[in-house]
């Protein structure tokens, strides 16, 4: 059966921009895994996740920024997401991701936040 | 005497088949005349019960089955996710905080998480190698 996701890679002002395209779900997310650690191996902490595409998300998705994100913090970078639907933003908010992650609206918004605080203020 | 009507799917245990379990969890919301985001609970729920199984009762051994049957009537759709792996038990599940998660570097627990925060009632009855049975409860709350 048809799982359709996809990553996007781009540079934006310096930052590692992955777009997310459909579904993210147990079967993909190991492609996203891979994504987001050979960002991090190549040195890009920077990122910015951007999700205005990205239509579904289940805790393996989640659990893909759970587990690089201390070692990005502490690398000095970050992850920032940006452009969630109403749908899979209720995914992220009823876990608590939204005060552990800088989540904002879309792509400007992401950049001008890592000029703001390139690590999230807690 | 209220009507209940029951729709059945059994599909093997891999995790490309999450989709089409989606799908059909779907068609079943749209039908019971629930609205979007409720929709979207309903099939991120089921999505978590049956990654779980796949991964976890039945170690990625697609050579199992999982069923799913939804049953429906005025007031509620009930989900039933069966299968018969190993199992485990819901009330040794530690319920970390998302930071607590992070720092030990662990994502489990995370499904079950929002199965309880999605849907009205779960229930567990498991016996493991012979039939485990996850029973999941929304309630349809429609307006005049």
């Amino acid at each position: 059966m048809a799982n359709p996701f996809s990553i996007h890679k781009s540079t934006e002002q310096g930052l590692s921009v992955l777009s997310l395209e459909g579904y993210l779900d147990a079967h993909t997310a190991p492609e996203f895994e891979k994504t987001v650690q050979a960002e991090f191996e190549a040195g890009r902490v920077q990122q910015v996740v951007e999700c205005s595409r990205l239509s579904y998300i289940s805790s393996a998705g989640l659990g893909v920024f759970m587990s690089f994100i201390e070692e990005i913090r502490a690398a000095g970078g970050d992850i920032k997401i940006c452009g969630l639907a109403p749908k899979v933003f209720q995914v992220f908010d009823i876990l608590g991701f939204s005060a552990l992650f800088d989540i904002v609206p879309d792509l400007p918004a992401a950049i001008q936040r890592f000029q703001q605080a390139p690590v999230k203020e807690t | 005497m209220a009507w209940e009507r029951t729709f059945s799917l059994h599909v093997p245990s891999s995790t490309e088949n999450l989709s089409m379990i989606r799908d059909f969890v779907k068609s079943i919301g749209l039908q019971s005349g629930m609205g979007d985001m409720d929709v979207a609970r309903l099939e991120l729920a089921v999505d978590e019960a049956c990654a779980n199984v796949m991964e976890h009762a039945y170690d990625a051994d697609d050579t199992k089955e999982v069923s799913i049957r939804a049953i429906v009537d005025d007031a509620s759709v009930q989900i039933e996710v069966i299968d018969s792996g190993k199992g485990f038990d819901p009330a040794a599940v530690e319920q970390l905080k998302l930071e607590e998660l992070v720092s030990a570097k662990r994502t489990g627990g995370l499904g079950m998480r929002l199965m309880k925060s999605f849907m009205d009632e779960v229930h567990y009855e498991m016996k493991p190698g012979v039939k485990n049975e996850l029973k999941m409860v929304k309630w349809l709350h429609k307006t005049p």
